[in-house]
């Protein structure tokens, strides 16, 4: 299904959609796509979604299952409480993307904002993925008690990432393909080498987001990681008496 | 380091008639009893939660306050120089549980309710209609008809029917166990009334009850999916609560087991964290995106209520979410409980529920959108007449949650932190939980709202009017007494001896 | 209390009314004729005068529809006046918001039974075009009598519709009907009320009939329900000033079908739901009407004992709270509709009725003028 979203508010628009998806369509392609809110949210069924133009806030929330291209860049929290689903954008993105993401995976090719992938959390084989290809904001992983964040800095800015990185972490684990300096941490973060488990792991995810953007994954992988974990599952353990 | 604090309670064994059965011991889940030849309390242990007085078949138990006396000291309370003892030994923010216990004014204690006397006639309410039948839900101005006058053109958004405008407050599983979540439900569905999973998500034993169960938000959006916010009878936006405003929550790992792990969708054993804020949400304008996000999801069938905590500014934040789209505010004062809240926070930040509910009530009929939102007032709600005051001032229901866990055992003894409750309610320990019996624990709940739904209707009937929308916002049924002049002005009622 | 002029009270005329509600006892009468003939005022005098003992003579009163046919497209202001001053403070208002096209005093007769009344005048006056930018006339003219009530000390506005009047004061209604003269007016409609107070003496502008624009309310019983009426209404834009709980059905009636446009039978639906029970059993449509009315308009249920008579410029409506707790009778001989406290009071001036009932509570009798009538 083609729709020409040209002046169309989104109500109509996602009901259009969501009438289609109950009815058995399975892809869709949105033209002139300018701010149009919630796209593909709290979509259940696997379905796929291409969208030209800059679409609105909240993108993918509560979405379970769909796959979302967008070609262009993307605005503010994408993949807001996002369940399972594929969210590819061919540009940046905004701030509070992945906010409690909980799986499914959202690719970045340019930038991303501040706080990104805030208290992401994974369930059993529910293992969120965000990676972005050029820089992030402060706040990276704030709270993040489970999941994969990649962080990739590949346009060279500086620095790769902003200022209190993981702080509150309790889960998950964060890669950043360069150094991090050690005053941007948050408290509650360890700071490791890579082994050979973690290249196995980013390699299969990297490999796929290549793909998607046409980047070279010998050399993506040739960066020197610097991998983050949380010190404790309980970082607030000792903080109250009763 | 060697704690210097003293016992706060002293647990009296009379054993001429203990029969040493032990029945104590067992029961007690904070290990203030043992058994060395007799019944031996650790006084330091002692919570006063009466598990084991209830349960001596001899009467043979009680509890009395630690006698031990402190120099008088209005300034320096025993209270006050205990909790810097215990500051002094840890290091850490005392922790607490329950309602603020401290002597603030209560104002539904100072307010009276009219009744009718010759001029207009009470009614009976046992003989005669009494109608409590509340709907929750934004209304519109007015409704409008076809040109022929005969077939309705408004569509109404979405409402969900109170039999009683009493419903349960939020209380995530977690905080409180399964069995108390279920009694909860139970006894929802049974009284047309509605529970609220608090933001913990929602255990899949309760499927058969989500058309009265409120599903909540909030900013660690645990267990929250598109299908979790449609399985529901409306959606709420967890902003704050009455006991901790503007402060997160914390969830120790050792209470994720296996199934709160799967209800909030987090592994085993590590700590649900709660964010203050919701991290989509740093303006108004993002609170009508989150809103607007969820009725999108659910295909704009379900109310969408946003919670917020009573605090100095209320009645304009109120304004914001009705004007960001909210269908109900629920409003939680300052003496609201909690599981587990910093007591320098509980004990002294907000206000109470009913100043801010008359504040908010007012704010916005001068605005003209009190019909756009309904509103809902927790925070304290003790007994029936306590409601219909809430109600005249201007509520369109109240939501209880301590009364509720007291209907099904709750002594109060404000350790649900501990995760020791002795009663199965604020406690996932299996040996504890299994303690509490949801059918009995429901049927509970259920007189509790039953004798609290005969209440309202005999003052209902004393004010001679036979539907609960009679009593809403009619503050003139109202009169305050020992209050001043500018509590009056705010809560929008006359001093008692004024007529009419 | 059946002497005429047994209380003789300090009336209080107009200022006496931000101080306190008054609830009050009462007898109503009204008559149409939906053919539009025009029925001079001597026959509801005696209607009403049936049912003295019902009052306690503080307070009658009257409204006429279709009284002023010579000027029919102006509003007819019955202004109450304490003195002087207050009609020159109006007067000087009237000259800023309206076209003041004549202006005369109510004439009077001398009755034994009415002491110390006001200074009666009446205008007819036009909403200027100037003024009518943004507003429809009708608000407009209803704005500005909220305005010279609440703000103009010891003036009140008895009426404002247009070829209609209202007539009341302190006194028992027979006498305060010789007392205006109305054998002077014929109408089309007629209501009147009978009053007993039960608390102060009296103040003439807080007699029944209470009016807004063609709006005329004569009311029995007390609307236990008035607290949330009188604030659902303030958010509309309606002052509240009189302390009397008749005013709010003046003004319900105003929102709900001059403003939100119900339909009259919609409108009775919501100041006298149908309880839930039976909605619950209706059919979908009827149900779903139903249950919509009694959502939206909650605030807008009169709770409590009434029976009320409403008079529009195009019919009468009479109407029972939703459990009866006032009593009311209605009746018909040919193109008369009547309605009444008691069948006395219509028997009284009509004794060969086609038919006559008591409606069921909660349910409306609606008198409509034919449409060809002017």
């Amino acid at each position: 299904m083609r729709i020409d979203a040209k002046g169309m508010h989104y109500r109509p628009m996602n009901k259009m959609i969501r009438d289609a998806v109950a009815a058995g369509e399975k892809e869709f392609e949105l033209d002139n796509i300018g701010g149009q809110r919630y796209i593909g949210g709290g979509l259940n069924d696997s379905v796929k979604i291409t969208i030209n133009g800059t679409p609105g806030n909240d993108l993918g929330a509560f979405m379970n299952g769909p796959r979302i291209v967008i070609n262009a860049n993307a605005q503010d929290g994408i993949a807001n409480t996002m369940n399972a689903g594929e969210i590819i954008v061919h540009g940046s993105v905004g701030d509070i993307i992945g906010y409690g993401m909980r799986g499914g995976k959202l690719y970045i090719k340019g930038d991303a904002g501040y706080r990104v992938g805030i208290h992401m959390k994974e369930y059993k084989k529910q293992v969120p993925v965000i990676i972005a290809g050029g820089t992030a904001g402060d706040f990276f992983g704030e709270y993040m008690a489970g999941g994969i964040m990649i962080l990739l800095g590949m346009n060279g800015k500086s620095p790769i990432v902003g200022d209190y990185v993981g702080t509150g972490m309790h889960g998950g684990v964060i890669y950043i393909r360069g150094k991090v300096n050690p005053y941007s941490l948050g408290k509650e973060v360890n700071c490791l080498e890579l082994n050979e488990e973690d290249k196995k792991l980013i390699g299969s995810y990297l490999k796929e987001y290549c793909e998607h953007f046409g980047f070279d994954l010998v050399e993506v992988m040739s960066g020197n990681f610097t991998k983050l974990v949380p010190l404790s599952h309980r970082p607030y353990g000792n903080l109250y008496v009763y | 380091m060697e704690s210097q604090l003293p016992a706060e309670f002293m647990v009296n064994v009379d054993h001429e008639r203990c029969r040493r059965c032990k029945r104590c011991v067992i029961n007690c889940s904070f290990s203030a009893i043992e058994f060395k030849d007799k019944v031996t309390p650790n006084h330091r242990l002692c919570v006063a939660c009466h598990r084991c007085a209830t349960f001596c078949p001899e009467g043979a138990i009680t509890i009395t306050e630690n006698p031990l006396e402190y120099k008088y000291g209005y300034n320096w309370t025993p209270e006050i120089r205990k909790n810097i003892l215990k500051q002094a030994e840890s290091g850490g923010i005392i922790l607490t549980g329950m309602g603020n216990p401290r002597p603030y004014p209560i104002y539904w204690d100072h307010m009276l309710i009219d009744a009718c006397q010759v001029t207009n006639p009470s009614i009976d309410p046992l003989r005669e209609p009494m109608e409590l039948r509340t709907y929750l839900g934004a209304k519109p101005e007015c409704v409008e008809f076809d040109s022929e006058h005969i077939s309705l053109e408004t569509e109404l958004a979405p409402q969900v029917k109170l039999d009683i405008p009493v419903v349960f407050a939020a209380m995530s599983y977690g905080a409180i166990s399964l069995n108390a979540h279920k009694a909860l439900a139970m006894a929802a569905k049974r009284m047309g009334t509605l529970m609220n999973t608090g933001e913990g998500g929602l255990h899949e034993e309760l499927a058969s009850y989500t058309d009265r169960i409120i599903v909540q938000v909030a900013s660690g959006r645990f267990g929250v999916t598109s299908k979790y916010l449609n399985n529901s009878a409306l959606v709420e936006i967890k902003i704050g609560q009455g006991a901790k405003p503007g402060i997160g929550g914390h969830l120790p790992g050792e209470k994720v087991g296996e199934d709160i792990s799967k209800t909030r969708m987090i592994p085993v054993g590590t700590d649900a964290l709660s964010p203050a804020p919701h991290h989509d949400i740093y303006s108004i304008e993002d609170l009508s995106q989150l809103i607007y996000a969820i009725k999108e999801t659910t295909d704009y069938k379900k109310p969408v209520s946003v919670k917020i905590a009573a605090v100095h500014n209320v009645a304009a934040i109120a304004s914001g979410i009705v004007r960001a789209g909210a269908d109900i505010v629920m409003i939680d004062g300052f003496r609201g409980g909690t599981g587990a809240a910093p007591m320098v926070i509980r004990d002294h930040v907000g206000i109470p529920i009913e100043l801010a509910l008359a504040a908010v009530d007012e704010r916005l009929r001068q605005e003209g959108i009190r019909n756009r939102a309904s509103i809902l007032v927790g925070g304290s709600i003790r007994q029936s007449a306590d409601v219909v005051k809430a109600i005249a001032l201007g509520a369109d229901a109240c939501v209880i949650g301590t009364a509720s866990l007291i209907a099904m055992g709750c002594r109060v003894c404000q350790k649900c932190y501990t995760g020791n409750c002795a009663w199965g309610i604020a406690t996932q320990k299996p040996e504890l939980v299994r303690r509490l019996n949801p059918e009995i624990a429901a049927d509970r709940l259920c007189n509790l709202l039953t004798a609290w739904g005969h209440e309202i209707q005999e003052v209902l009937g004393s004010l001679g009017i036979n539907a609960i929308e009679s009593l809403r916002g009619s503050r003139e049924r109202l009169r305050g007494v020992g209050l001043p002049q500018e509590a009056l002005d705010i809560l929008g009622i006359k001093h008692a001896g004024i007529g009419q | 209390m059946k002497c005429d002029g047994l209380m003789n009270p300090e009336v209080s005329k107009t200022s006496e009314r931000v101080h306190q509600r008054i609830p009050s006892g009462c007898a109503i009468s009204g008559m149409m004729s939906e053919e539009g003939r025009r029925i001079d005022g001597r026959v509801i005098i005696k209607s009403i005068a049936c049912m003295h003992d019902r009052s306690n003579g503080l307070g009658g009163g009257f409204a006429a529809y279709g009284i002023y046919p010579k000027r029919k497209h102006q509003y007819a202001f019955h202004m109450m006046y304490d003195n002087v001053e207050a009609k020159e403070a109006t007067e000087e208002i009237f000259k800023d918001i309206f076209n003041v096209d004549m202006d005369e005093p109510i004439p009077t007769h001398r009755e034994n039974g009415i002491s110390n009344p006001p200074l009666l005048w009446r205008y007819f006056l036009e909403a200027p075009e100037n003024k009518l930018e943004f507003i429809s006339e009708r608000d407009y003219v209803m704005k500005m009598v909220m305005r010279i009530n609440s703000e103009v000390e010891g003036a009140f506005v008895a009426s404002s519709g247009k070829n209609m009047g209202a007539f009341k004061g302190v006194g028992y209604p027979e006498d305060i009907g010789k007392f205006y003269k109305l054998e002077d007016y014929s109408a089309y409609i007629w209501t009147a009320h009978g009053r007993f107070p039960t608390n102060t003496p009296g103040w003439w502008g807080g007699a029944h009939p209470f009016t807004l624009l063609d709006w005329s309310v004569v009311h029995n019983g007390e609307i236990s329900s008035y607290g949330i009426n009188k604030r659902y209404l303030e958010m509309y834009g309606y002052r509240l000033e009189l302390r009397t709980d008749t005013e709010v059905i003046a003004y319900l009636f105003d929102l709900l079908v001059r403003r939100h446009k119900l339909p009259i039978d919609k409108a009775v639906m919501s100041l006298a739901s149908p309880f839930w029970k039976d909605i619950d059993r209706m059919e979908p449509e009827q149900k779903k009407i139903a249950t919509a009315i009694r959502q939206v308009y909650g605030s807008s249920l009169l709770n409590g004992p009434f029976s009320i008579i409403l008079g529009h410029s195009r019919g009468m409506i009479g109407l029972n709270d939703r459990i009866k707790l006032r009593p009311m009778t209605a009746a018909r001989k040919d193109d008369m509709l009547y309605m009444a406290s008691e069948e006395s009071a219509i028997r009284e001036i009509a004794p060969d009725l086609d038919e006559v009932w008591s409606p069921r509570a909660g349910t409306a009798v609606i008198g409509t003028l034919k449409e060809e009538v002017e």
